[in-house]
């Protein structure tokens, strides 16, 4: 017993499996890819229009010379934390800031605050690289100079280099502000499978454009805070390091120092190459992540079934095999017969359809939770959504009252529901998917409360609840500071809780949380629209005809919850679309994409079944509905 | 090899009604008045039409001519007409800018008008101006010079849109409810429309600088849908867009131009774009996926044509004997696929045995094109009036049974019309084409555009968009003989339950 227990493939193996083992690939391609990134960047650097002979073999030369090696190495271990720190922050659920106050307690927050750190150091540690490899002027941080009056020889500050490193730590720390803001390691699955080598080749020249772009950006926003507050580092390292300042040098922080062309050439290029080495790792991640991932339908052994679908759906612990195995289970729906045929399939002693039954029970529990979530949102919007919004007037009871029922109703596990025990189940647990949207996290800023949500998990109680007045302190307050974090930092957080207090909340920014995590629902229904149009012909048992009407009910009670949903203010206003960024905007259109499946999933299985759908035992509402969508009225 | 003389003759050049009794009967048959269906069929002549005059740049001329200062001169150039504008701008107005900066704005222009020339000898379609390319490859032949822009069927109901002249779009149901007209400011040179499969509303309009998605609410009473119905989508590099064709399951909408190499795979509800990238070929002009959805067919303006299998979207490549695929249709199974090529009198097909699903077989499609038919000689079609017909193959339609084949045959001039040549096709035991006959108009008329009713009940309905500005129905009823494939026990069952007050599932019957 005790060797077959450990034979037993545990859900985290699989896991170790498929999602390690694929970041790990990507950071290893994107090491591999190093070198020719670097390449590009010493012939770019030491570009000379008027000597090309020369420019070649300076280059050559350098590429080999061990300075440059050196860099290489340390560029790799760049390479190799940018890749744990995807591998650490990625979410498969953005997290979605409802206010401004929001977004600054997530960019303020002290996990950010690390991560801020330490890409201020790898971009100090790439800038150093790169000015190394330029050479020239910009090598080393003190060299010999002759001082005015003596004349004796002395170590100088070399400002042209401690201009580039100050330039990498600007990049490293609006390269992770700009992740925050921009939803950087949100990890977005494409409409459309395709093999990795041609999507990497598509996606590179996006890459190249928004690394340019970013380059640009951040070259002329340093050398305007340089011009402005240069000489306080510049002074600052002179006196620690005891480097003298050579005067007759133009200095930096000056309007001429500044206008120099190679000054900011070198600075873009590599401020390019920055940004492109740290892009590149992140697409290499988000590429092998989003990779379709076959899961098998059933296992003839079974220390297997723990990585068969039906098991896999239902994970709850991590939420990447749960989006993989629901994608899997869209793609087996539309392309695979053979893999469909064993969905139908019967368990073979018994004869029960335990495939069908756990695949369909999983999907439905996925939508009918999103149905609550929306009921509960448009009746939190119904009863008090004005008071939300004029939260300057601070309001202490319905606020208290409010979180109290956050923290202490029960999240739902939701089991399989009948659709007539969706309305009944819904009013039990309205509160809790009521301010869920409002008050994104709880712990960690990178995780929105869908992810909890979905995986189920127990919010924990924290000990801020029932001490604090204001309501937003109170809604996002657990997210912004620690417990720890004493009184003076609520009174700051009070006082800049004024400054945002006008327009806090962000329109739409609700909408948006609501269905942030709505790629699974949406594979969800095109899997089960699927599954139940294919059952039409290759349904051998009738498996799905005992499950047909309550999947029918459910996709009914979604779409009038939907409907109503975007008849709220802010729910059908498209958001601006974002020019070039790295950072994936896909979840600002979820809701759409989401009506828009559910409607083509029911349209799948009434024109399929046709005139059928009369024997199948639903309500009188429900099938008034499903007849506009036989007769495509809808 | 197919002669064109074997078709039956139409006794007189009147026109076609229908098909009985393997007969295509005319007009001025005797005993055939009706129309035989309930469609509406309108007419639209260019006369009540107003198109817009002219491009919005020429205006220019009409009004008096102010001297701004350079800066406002090269911003609107900027904006009128790019880079190209301002440089020729600056170039103009040497006189007022510093001579380094006229000298290198002409060099540079002269660089880049060396360059596009160079690049538009490898690709010719390129140096055509916006809408001489969608009238080059718009599937309605004669397209600039005809008051009918482009026609879809919805593949449900009984609906079809039509797109007109003046640039807007009319809607006709079968009933005599009102029909909403689609105007938009975007809404220039419609090349294509499609509706969504898999619902009611959707429906996709190529124009000249983007793609509009029109969500028409069948249930509305309102003949001005608001231009807030209309979704833009729009890419950079990506117009004019000649082709549309969404997936079956109305899931991903692809959308082509001859200018921009790569074709867009728009999940049109997010509003995002995933662009496949294939340089070869220059552009992409006509695209078509496979009814089962499994492929699609991707023409090029050069002799190239490519198949992309849609499940991991990697594509193959055909190199055609000469000339550019002109069109092309799927067999309903989507195991066919018939192409015409551009001055060939020639109709290939290419047929696909792959087991997609039941191996999970990625691509190993052992395909062969094989030249299905030529079309050779003339058919005298009257020898009273000295017509004769047959020429390039321009357009190909197959109906949804997979029984009846329409190839719309280019006239040359006077005496020599374009004309429909129906035939009649059978897959098994072995594919068969017999003909069937030519579909005729009224005097002068030509057919310009056709397209099958995607489910009609008793046999096959052509759809014929005329030359004078007519849309006309020609029902070709015959009974199935046997169903090209795919989902037989599907529509037997469905043939079963004729009753619908006694509907079961098939279980409940089965058991």
């Amino acid at each position: 017993i005790r060797r077959t227990r450990s034979a037993r493939t545990h859900p985290r193996l699989v896991y170790f499996q498929v999602v390690i083992w694929r970041s790990v690939a990507s950071i290893a391609w994107s090491v591999l890819l190093l070198p020719v990134t670097s390449a590009v960047f010493v012939l770019l650097s030491r570009f000379s229009l008027f000597h090309p002979i020369q420019w070649i073999s300076e280059c050559t030369s350098l590429l080999t010379a061990s300075s440059t090696i050196f860099s290489l190495v340390v560029l790799c271990g760049v390479v190799l934390i940018t890749g744990l720190f995807n591998l650490e922050f990625y979410t498969l659920v953005p997290s979605i800031p409802c206010s401004r106050m929001a977004l600054l307690g997530t960019v303020l927050h002290p996990r950010q605050c690390v991560h801020s750190l330490v890409y201020c150091t790898m971009g100090m540690l790439v800038m150093w690289c790169a000015s190394v490899t330029i050479g020239g002027r910009y090598s080393t941080l003190g060299i010999p100079c002759r001082q005015s009056e003596s004349g004796e020889v002395v170590t100088c500050l070399n400002e042209y280099h401690l201009f580039l490193l100050l330039a990498g730590a600007f990049m490293g720390y609006s390269h992770s502000f700009l992740g925050v803001v921009q939803n950087m390691y949100y990890v977005s699955f494409q409409p459309i499978q395709q093999y990795k080598y041609p999507r990497f080749k598509g996606c590179l020249p996006m890459v190249v454009k928004c690394s340019v772009i970013q380059s640009l950006y951040s070259a002329r926003n340093f050398a305007a805070l340089y011009f402005f507050f240069g000489y306080v580092p510049k002074t600052w390292i002179s006196s620690t390091l005891h480097l003298q300042i050579d005067s007759s040098l133009q200095p930096l922080d000056s309007l001429t120092g500044l206008l120099d062309f190679s000054l900011l050439y070198h600075l873009s290029i590599s401020g390019t190459f920055l940004y492109f080495t740290w892009y590149l790792t992140v697409l290499l991640f988000r590429i092998y992540v989003t990779e379709a991932y076959s899961f098998p339908v059933q296992s003839t052994f079974t220390e297997d079934a723990e990585q068969c679908l039906p098991k896999v759906l239902a994970e709850t612990n991590t939420l990447v095999m749960k989006f993989l195995a629901l994608q899997d289970l869209a793609l087996l729906s539309q392309h695979s017969l053979s893999r469909r045929l064993e969905v139908f399939s019967l368990s073979q002693p018994g004869g029960h359809p335990h495939n069908w039954n756990a695949i369909s029970r999983e999907c439905m529990s996925l939508l009918s939770e999103l149905t609550q979530r929306l009921l509960a949102h448009q009746d939190a919007v119904a009863s008090n959504g004005r008071v939300k919004s004029q939260s300057a007037s601070i309001d202490t009871r319905s606020a208290s009252s409010r979180t109290e029922d956050v923290s202490e109703t029960p999240r739902l596990s939701v089991p399989l529901r009948t659709p007539g025990s969706v309305f009944t189940s819904s009013v039990g647990g309205m509160h809790s998917a009521l301010t869920a949207p409002f008050t994104p996290d709880v712990d960690s800023p990178f995780s929105s409360p869908a992810i909890r949500r979905l995986v189920g998990q127990q919010e924990p109680r924290s000990p801020w609840f029932g001490t604090v007045q204001s309501p937003h302190i109170m809604r996002r307050g657990p997210k912004l500071w620690s417990a720890s974090t004493g009184e003076t930092a609520r009174l700051k957080l009070s006082y800049l809780h004024k400054i945002f207090s006008s327009n806090v909340q962000l329109p739409e920014a609700s909408s948006q949380a609501l269905f942030a995590d709505s790629q699974a629902h949406i594979w969800a229904l095109q899997g089960l629209s699927h599954l139940v149009a294919a059952s039409f012909s290759e349904d051998q048992f009738g498996v799905v005809q005992t499950t047909l009407p309550s999947i029918l009910s459910c996709l009914v009670v979604l779409l009038e919850a939907v409907d109503r949903h975007f008849k709220l203010p802010h729910a059908s206003s498209k958001p601006v679309r974002t020019v070039c960024s790295m950072g994936d905007s896909t979840y600002k259109t979820l809701r759409f994409a989401l009506r828009a499946a559910l409607k083509t999933a029911i349209y799948k299985i009434t024109t399929t079944f046709g005139e059928h759908l009369n024997a199948v035992n639903i309500s009188t509402e429900h099938r008034k509905r499903l007849q506009q969508f036989l007769e495509f009225k809808e | 090899m197919c002669s064109l003389g074997v078709f039956p003759a139409p006794v007189t050049a009147a026109q076609t009604l229908f098909e009985r009794n393997n007969e295509l009967l005319s007009a001025l048959h005797p005993g055939e008045h009706s129309q035989a269906c309930d469609l509406p069929s309108p007419q639209f002549t260019r006369d009540t039409l107003k198109g817009h005059s002219r491009p919005e740049s020429s205006s220019r001329s009409v009004f008096l001519d102010q001297r701004d200062t350079l800066w406002m001169r090269s911003a609107g150039a900027w904006r009128d007409a790019g880079l190209y504008g301002l440089l020729d701008e600056i170039t103009n107005s040497a006189e007022e800018v510093p001579r380094f900066l006229a000298v290198g704005s002409a060099c540079v222009l002269a660089l880049l008008r060396w360059a596009s020339s160079f690049h538009g000898s490898l690709f010719p379609h390129l140096t055509l101006s916006s809408d001489e390319m969608v009238a080059e490859f718009s599937q309605m032949l004669d397209w600039s010079d005809s008051a009918l822009r482009s026609f879809a069927w919805h593949p449900h109901t009984d609906k079809f849109a039509v797109a007109l002249l003046d640039d807007s779009i009319k809607i006709y149901k079968s009933n005599s409810s009102p029909t909403p007209t689609l105007k938009h400011r975007c809404q220039r040179s419609v090349c294509a429309l499609q509706w969504k499969p898999l619902c009611g509303s959707a429906l996709a309009v190529a124009c000249q600088s983007c793609l509009l998605i029109w969500h028409v609410d069948p249930a509305s009473l309102s003949t001005r849908p608001s231009s807030g119905c209309a979704q833009v989508l729009s890419h950079p590099g990506h117009s004019p867009i000649t082709s549309i064709a969404w997936s079956p399951t109305g899931s991903l909408l692809v959308s082509a131009s001859p200018v921009d190499t790569s074709m867009m795979v728009w999940d049109v509800a997010a509003e995002s774009a995933v662009p496949l990238q294939r340089v070869g070929g220059g552009g992409v002009t006509y695209l078509s996926w496979s009814p089962d959805g499994s492929r699609l067919l991707a023409a090029t303006p050069s002799a190239l044509f490519r198949v992309w299998e849609t499940r991991m979207w990697t594509c193959e490549r055909w190199p055609c004997l000469k000339g550019s695929c002109q069109s092309a249709c799927w067999s309903p199974d989507g195991g066919c696929l018939l192409l015409s090529m551009q001055g060939e009198r020639v109709i290939y097909a290419l047929t696909f045995s792959d087991l997609t699903g039941i191996n999970n077989t990625y691509s190993s499609p052992v395909t062969a094109c094989q030249l299905l038919l030529i079309l050779k000689g003339f058919s005298s079609l009257s020898a009273l009036l000295n017509i004769s017909v047959g020429g390039e193959v321009c357009s190909l339609s197959w109906d949804p049974r997979g029984e009846r084949l329409a190839v719309l045959l280019k006239g040359r001039a006077d005496n020599h019309p374009s004309v429909i040549a129906v035939f009649k096709t059978r897959s098994s035991p072995v594919f068969e084409l017999l003909p069937c006959g030519f579909v005729m108009g009224e005097a002068g008329a030509e057919p310009r555009f056709m397209q099958f009713h995607p489910h009609f009940q008793h046999g096959a309905l052509l759809t014929v968009c005329w030359s004078d500005g007519r849309i006309s129905h020609v029902p070709f009823y015959f009974s199935s003989a046997g169903l090209l494939g795919g989902d037989s026990p599907q529509q037997a069952l469905a043939s079963n339950t004729t009753n619908p007050s006694s509907n079961k599932l098939y279980t409940e019957q089965i058991s």
